[in-house]
């Protein structure tokens, strides 16, 4: 096991040195740069502009530029942010507590009631909440989540009055009750699309499971259903799904670009496309190296996880 | 939550009887937790007619944009100017009028008061000596020298030495008078240092690295508001500050919250979480129905942006000043005015805003006249090849014209001008871009055929615009400004040396007249309208007061308070 862990530890630094480089590249290959939002206004002329792009150090060759930025990226330093001047990964760590509290609320919504409605719909295959569970999910992950949340604020917030209209928390208030509050809404929004993605990968890993031969089995040993379900099929079923959390672990720390927008949460998908707007490439940078290590964490998680739960597994 | 009339949530209650369902669920959860009720909790539930006597409530003021510069010196864009009204002071501010009001300093300088030597080279400012940075530390005629000296520092990352580099021997003659020499008269210096902002030497002299220090994100300023705290990416809070020197500040608490879409900026606003809407206002297809809002003041005010079409002089068909007159007389302004801005801007010939003094009253008025544009193009050889679009001399009448890809506004003023330049044998193509792309090197090198672009002409209120029109400040021929339009034109530059000579008021508005008639005249740009901005502010805030001399009307918060 030891040396598994080793050999894929080996290959996530190679790959995240391939990901640093071609993510450098399409970024500052990419027309514009962080000094264009000062272009149209009155406030720096062209002199001005070339002044402030040798002093970032903007043009130097870019394999320069790469190779400075990597090397100090060894040795722990992320770098500053073009924009207010903070430290990389201050500015990632000050937006991620938002984006784990959103992100890790949905999904825990979302994997609780998508496997119970998945493991349901696969019991009672072709029955009427079946039906319902599955045209609920194709409506569900047809809906874009922007749509979905305009539609929450104008229902909840501005009709009924039950829920701001987005905002992590009230100014000057911050109690458990007052962040509660906030997070209804764009937890519900994401979980709804996350519940329907849940409940199919459930329903279909379960439908599997207990048509094999070892269920029946069981049932012909005489065991009570309860024992059947929970003990032989649904950790059989379960197995899957824990590449399906593999792979949503990255996003748990990613956050959630439309839904942060559109309910004014300050995470880690509004820290992205603001950066991206802004061209601020040591944040994007940041922000890219980050996601790429946690989806390498992820499946090495999974995969291991996946070796741990099913003995039929072996690694080497 | 205030309510619509921006009392206290709590206190509302009382007053109003029964509490709707909002007002319910926020009672009992509150009640459950002791939970302090509001985005504006700390609103007043009385109503003074005048300022209370020492600050009292909170605001929070919604913007569509972060602000994330602090130090007032370093490159930022509107919305950072914000912040540094509210930590910092400049010497002196314009106020909505346009007149000079001194802040830092005792008086204005002029030449009857001996500030200014009637040559405009020397200049002597006599500063106040009852203020106080926020620390505490008294501030002195050693600040000033020190952010004038920072400016022309080539380590530090300055937004612009405009102005600045030209100043010369300064000598601190007393704590609270310092006096400096020009190397050449420059009478915009007045206004440019409206919106420079001093900066304290004791915190700054120690730092090591001029563009990075604690400083940079925990400002000291002597403005009316201390910085509180700022959470990244979702607001920025100010506490008043009891010494301020001047008026006010009246409110307890400001609160800069940042909402980047301006559909969830407005719901938020009719909802009550905030108070005050900022930078971008209301969209104007909201407008009306704000207007309508119970409890709310929607203010449409005119902004110093000149929204145009941008030519590029250099490019084909664009030399030929026929042509842009044609196009001109082609473009159906009313129509882009009323249909797609509701009517809010105004029409306008100038590159200075109607409101200045500066503005030039009786330039030609556009007419929509599409017969008298065809008739100019045939008049000048431009005539009907394949597929109707126009040639003359093997250059056909066709171009590309760019904007910020998603504004939507300006996509459909693309597509206005598509069907009034077919009209007249003119192709138009569009091609945008995102923001990033077209204000970088496309604008700034003058790639472009044509933009519709706003564009702020001022400095501050001054209207000195050599760098947008003067023939030494085209970028794409090594010029040090921002000329993209690659303007040229000796009379322009003439009367552009005179006007940044003259201290005189009445000689300025001749000079900057005549200048606007020339480029009025020679089509350098077709203005379509000056831009508007509609905000909202919750009925019982009083003090808002737009001031189309900066670039931010949160200016005077200072002077806001809940009535």
């Amino acid at each position: 096991m030891a040396r598994y862990v080793l050999n894929r530890l080996a290959q996530a630094v190679m790959l995240l040195v391939i990901v640093s480089a071609i993510g450098f590249a399409i970024l500052h290959l990419a027309p514009g740069g962080p000094l264009s939002q000062f272009a149209a206004s009155a406030q720096m002329t062209q002199e001005d502009l070339d002044r402030v792009t040798k002093q970032l150090g903007l043009d130097r060759p870019l394999p320069i530029q790469y190779l400075d930025w990597f090397g100090r990226m060894l040795k722990g330093d992320w770098g500053r942010s073009y924009r207010d001047g903070e430290a990389v990964l201050s500015v990632i760590s000050s937006h991620l507590g938002a984006t784990l509290e959103l992100m890790t609320t949905a999904t825990i919504v979302a994997v609780l009631l998508g496997c119970w409605i998945g493991i349901l719909g696969a019991l009672r295959r072709y029955s009427l909440f079946d039906s319902l569970a599955t045209v609920g999910a194709m409506i569900a992950l047809s809906i874009p989540t922007f749509w979905f949340g305009l539609i929450t604020i104008y229902v909840f917030s501005v009709t009924l009055g039950w829920l701001p209209a987005g905002n992590r928390e009230t100014v000057g208030d911050g109690s458990f009750l007052d962040l509660l509050h906030h997070l209804i809404a764009p937890a519900m929004v994401l979980a709804l699309v996350e519940t329907a993605m849940w409940g199919r990968f459930m329903r279909s890993s379960m439908l599997e499971v207990i048509n094999q031969d070892y269920i029946r089995t069981a049932r012909a040993k005489g065991l009570p259903e309860w024992r059947i379900l929970t003990v032989h099929a649904l950790r059989n079923a379960l197995l899957p799904m824990i590449t399906v959390a593999g792979l949503q672990f990255p996003t748990l720390l990613g956050g959630a670009l439309v839904a942060e927008t559109v309910f004014t949460w300050p995470g880690m998908g509004r820290l992205f496309l603001d950066s991206i707007g802004y061209r601020d490439y040591p944040v994007v940078m940041g922000i890219l190296m980050f996601s790429a290590i946690m989806v390498l964490i992820g499946s090495l998680i999974a995969d291991i996880l996946y070796a741990v739960v099913d003995p039929r597994i072996r690694v080497g | 939550m205030t309510d619509s009339t921006g009392k206290f949530g709590v206190g509302g209650l009382h007053h109003l009887g029964i509490p709707n369902r909002r007002q319910f669920f926020q009672l009992g959860a509150g009640a459950a937790a002791g939970w302090t009720l509001s985005g504006s909790a700390l609103a007043q539930t009385e109503r003074p007619s005048n300022p209370p006597n020492k600050p009292r409530g909170q605001v929070i003021a919604a913007l569509s944009q972060e602000p994330t510069v602090f130090h007032p010196l370093m490159p930022g864009i509107e919305v950072d100017q914000g912040v540094w009204w509210q930590v910092f002071s400049p010497l002196w501010f314009i106020d909505p009028e346009g007149k000079f009001v001194p802040d830092l300093a005792r008086e204005v300088p002029t030449i009857e008061n001996g500030g200014l030597s009637a040559d405009g080279l020397t200049w002597k400012i006599k500063l106040r000596s009852d203020v106080k940075w926020h620390d505490g530390t008294a501030f002195t005629a050693e600040d000033v020298k020190f952010s004038l000296d920072l400016i022309n520092n080539p380590d530090f990352r300055v937004r612009s030495r405009v102005g600045h580099s030209l100043v010369k021997d300064i000598t601190i003659v007393a704590p609270d008078e310092i006096h400096w020499r020009m190397e050449a008269p420059y009478s915009p210096y007045m206004s440019i240092l409206s919106l420079t902002f001093i900066v304290p030497k004791h915190i700054l002299e120690k730092v090591s690295d001029p563009n990075a220090s604690p400083f940079h994100n925990a400002p000291v300023g002597t403005g009316p508001f201390r910085w509180g705290e700022r959470v990244p990416g979702d607001h920025i809070q100010f506490n008043a500050y009891a010494g301020y020197h001047g008026k006010g500040p009246y409110l307890e608490r400001l609160v800069f919250k940042y909402i980047p879409d301006l559909t969830v900026l407005y719901t938020q606003f009719r909802t009550g979480q905030v108070d005050y809407t900022g930078t971008q206002g209301i969209l104007p297809n909201f407008v009306q129905e704000a207007k309508a809002l119970k409890g709310r003041k929607i203010f449409v005010s005119s902004t110093s942006s000149v929204e145009h079409i941008a030519p590029n002089l250099e490019f084909g068909p664009f030399a030929d000043r026929a042509v842009r007159e044609a196009l001109y007389l082609a473009i159906n302004k009313q129509a882009i005015i009323d249909a797609l801005n509701y009517g809010l801007p105004l029409q306008t010939e100038s590159f200075v805003p109607q409101q200045a003094w500066s503005f030039q009253q009786g330039l030609p008025q556009h007419k929509y006249d599409p017969a008298k544009a065809n008739a100019l193009l045939d008049a000048a050889g431009w005539v009907r090849g394949s597929g109707g679009v126009r040639e003359k001399g093997g250059v056909k009448l066709e171009f590309t014209n760019s904007t910020t890809s998603g504004n939507a506004v300006r996509e459909q003023t693309q597509q206005l001008l598509i069907q009034d330049w077919r009209a007249i044998g003119a192709a138009m193509r569009v091609n945008n871009m995102p923001a990033a792309v077209i204000w970088g090197d496309y604008w700034q090198q003058s790639k472009f055929n044509s933009v519709i672009v706003g564009v702020n002409f001022m400095l501050g209120s001054d209207p000195d615009v050599t760098p947008r029109f003067g023939s030494g400040a085209i970028p794409a021929k090594g010029g040090r400004g921002y000329n993209t339009y690659q303007y040229q034109s000796a009379e322009a530059d003439r009367l552009l040396a005179e006007g940044a000579k003259q201290f005189d008021l009445a000689q300025r508005r001749t000079t900057y007249g005549d200048l606007q008639k020339l480029i009025r005249n020679d089509l350098a740009i077709l203005p379509l309208f000056q831009a508007f901005i509609a905000e909202g502010v919750k009925e019982g805030l009083q003090g808002f007061s737009p001031n189309i001399n900066t670039s931010s009307n949160c200016w005077n918060v200072r002077e806001w308070y809940w009535a």
